[in-house]
């Protein structure tokens, strides 16, 4: 898939904001005044911004509105309603901690719960695309997940939960690589599934349908060399993880400014190569697969 | 409305013959023809004239070798365009109600003042069926020429899609899947039409006829003309007789016939 930055800008920094909101909202840290509105300040500059980020691929932004409608079927308008929720209600819990010096529990945790929440949606687009085998498993929701809760866990300063929850979000983020370099093969749809022709004998792109590139092409058929690939990798579970890990070890907080920084450029790589790594399987019409 | 509806009254839809198209692109160019100056925005081409054009198509033909283990290889021209799935995730993923398929007759339709231009239905085809217009910034997909099939200003043999209208050799067929005595059905029965990527679970309207295996193997036949073609003059004479046996006689010549 073509890794278009305004997606991985979108799910990068809305995963930490909304981690972030969700450790506000279940009160940890649980600041107030002037403390508090740096603090959600910067949950909703992640969050906010990254949703603006995800607006840029859109071809008809003026619309955006129109996708909060179909929420019973598709989970692109869910995300869209349950991010707009978490805001509302995360900012009703901030204005009580910063202005009326208050922390309304109960609201913080529907605020926190509709934060990840969100996140649990972005992953469920992804989650769906049958065509897209890499991602269509639970290995997907669950790294969504475990890096929003393990980055919000840094973000917000919970020194003795950050080190477990990052190294668990590492470990889902190497579970979806290991299960998604087999999902294609697994998923058996080859380029005999689909043409059908596959009984007759071995089938083979002979020609494309026109010599110069398309839409499909562009957008699906993303090729990333595979050695490049494999580094990649370890310099996301590096950034994302092992980094951050050791930078929170010193208790220092300079240190920890570089463990969120480093945490959050090791997860734009790893995103970065959910999209570029991901088969679509119309690219077996085109024989590049 | 992007939920599906649960059942058509009619299930209109294409069978394309493998066994009969010979890949002359027709129908890609009058699809892009009538759906460029009629239903929605146009299909616009980039740089069509320039070093690397590209642009919007809502069917492309495709061609394939088939390697039979024990029989020559097979030449398969290939159509693609919308299937208008039973089950089309395109539908459901989208967020707006842009993409839909009609309750009447089963089209799958984009409402273009709707589209936001997210791509997602796209992304949710397993066909390439879709195409983000790169002009107009909104999904494009075949119609099934819904502006023509209906159309009483158009004569009748005109009401089909342009794709069918046009082919010169009879592959494409339209009907209605829902009705078991239509052209398209007793077709698909009679010839063992086939789903794409089955397994997909989108359960595809469309139908593909597989080829009809070879009559004979061909590969070891001469030609009746053959005899035809043997060498006429057993030895040259004249100036080309002397060329000959002068080039004979140079060193480095090969031992074999004349000519």
């Amino acid at each position: 898939m073509h890794p278009a930055p305004s997606v991985i800008l979108f799910s990068t920094l809305s995963g930490l904001g909304f981690g972030l909101l969700a450790f506000l909202g279940f009160g940890m840290p649980s600041p107030t005044g002037f403390m508090a509105f740096i603090w959600f300040a910067i949950a909703y500059l992640l969050a906010v911004g990254g949703l603006i980020a995800s607006t840029f691929h859109l071809g008809h932004p003026e619309r955006a509105l129109k996708a909060f409608k179909q929420w019973r079927s598709s989970w692109l308008s869910r995300e869209g309603i349950c991010a707009v929720a978490a805001l509302l209600v995360m900012a009703l819990y901030g204005f009580g901690a910063v202005f009326l010096g208050a922390n309304w529990t109960l609201i913080g945790v529907v605020g926190a719960v509709l934060s990840i929440g969100t996140v649990f949606t972005t992953s469920m687009i992804y989650t769906q695309i049958k065509t897209v085998p890499r991602w269509h498993n639970w290995t997907t929701p669950v790294m969504f997940l475990s890096i929003c809760i393990g980055g919000g866990a840094l973000l917000s300063g919970q020194v003795s939960l950050a080190t477990p929850l990052l190294i668990l979000a590492g470990v889902a983020q190497i579970a979806h690589w290991i299960f998604g370099d087999k999902a294609l093969v697994n998923s058996g749809t080859t380029l005999a599934t689909a043409t059908g022709l596959g009984a007759r004998g071995d089938v083979r792109a002979f020609e494309p349908p026109h010599t110069g590139t398309n839409y499909l092409l562009k957008e699906f058929v993303y090729v990333i060399a595979r050695k490049h690939a494999l580094k990649l990798r370890i310099i996301a579970i590096v950034l994302m993880v092992v980094l951050p890990v050791l930078l929170l070890i010193t208790h220092s907080h300079i240190l920890a400014a570089f463990a969120v920084l480093s945490h959050l450029v090791g997860v734009f790589a790893a995103r970065w190569l959910f999209f570029a790594e991901a088969e679509h399987v119309v690219g077996l019409y085109y024989g590049k697969r | 409305m992007t939920t599906l509806p649960t059942s058509t009254a009619k299930k209109l839809g294409l069978v394309i013959d493998l066994d009969t198209c010979v890949g002359c692109h027709a129908c890609v160019i009058s699809c892009k023809g009538w759906n460029t100056e009629n239903y929605g925005a146009p299909l616009s081409d980039q740089d069509p004239y320039g070093e690397n054009p590209t642009g919007t198509f809502l069917n492309r033909v495709h061609s394939y070798e088939i390697q039979p283990k024990e029989a020559p290889a097979q030449l398969i021209h290939f159509p693609k365009s919308c299937l208008h799935c039973e089950d089309a995730p395109c539908v459901t993923v989208c967020p707006t109600g842009a993409s839909y398929k009609r309750v009447e007759d089963g089209i799958v339709l984009v409402n273009e003042q709707d589209c936001i231009g997210c791509g997602l239905c796209a992304w949710a085809c397993p066909y390439g069926a879709r195409e983000m217009d790169q002009e107009e910034k909104v999904m494009k997909k075949c119609t099934l020429c819904v502006d023509r099939i209906y159309n009483t200003n158009l004569p009748e043999e005109d009401r089909e899609p342009a794709c069918v209208r046009t082919c010169p050799a009879g592959a494409r067929h339209f009907g209605d899947f829902a009705d078991p005595e239509s052209n398209v059905s007793i077709l698909t029965a009679e010839r063992g039409g086939m789903d794409l990527m089955p397994e997909m679970g989108t359960k595809p309207v469309n139908k593909y006829l597989p080829p009809r295996p070879k009559d004979r193997d061909r590969s070891e036949d001469v030609d009746i003309l053959a005899p035809f073609l043997e060498p006429v003059a057993t030895e040259a004479t004249g100036f080309l007789g002397w060329l000959d046996k002068a080039l004979e006689s140079m060193p480095g010549s090969s031992k074999g016939g004349k000519n």
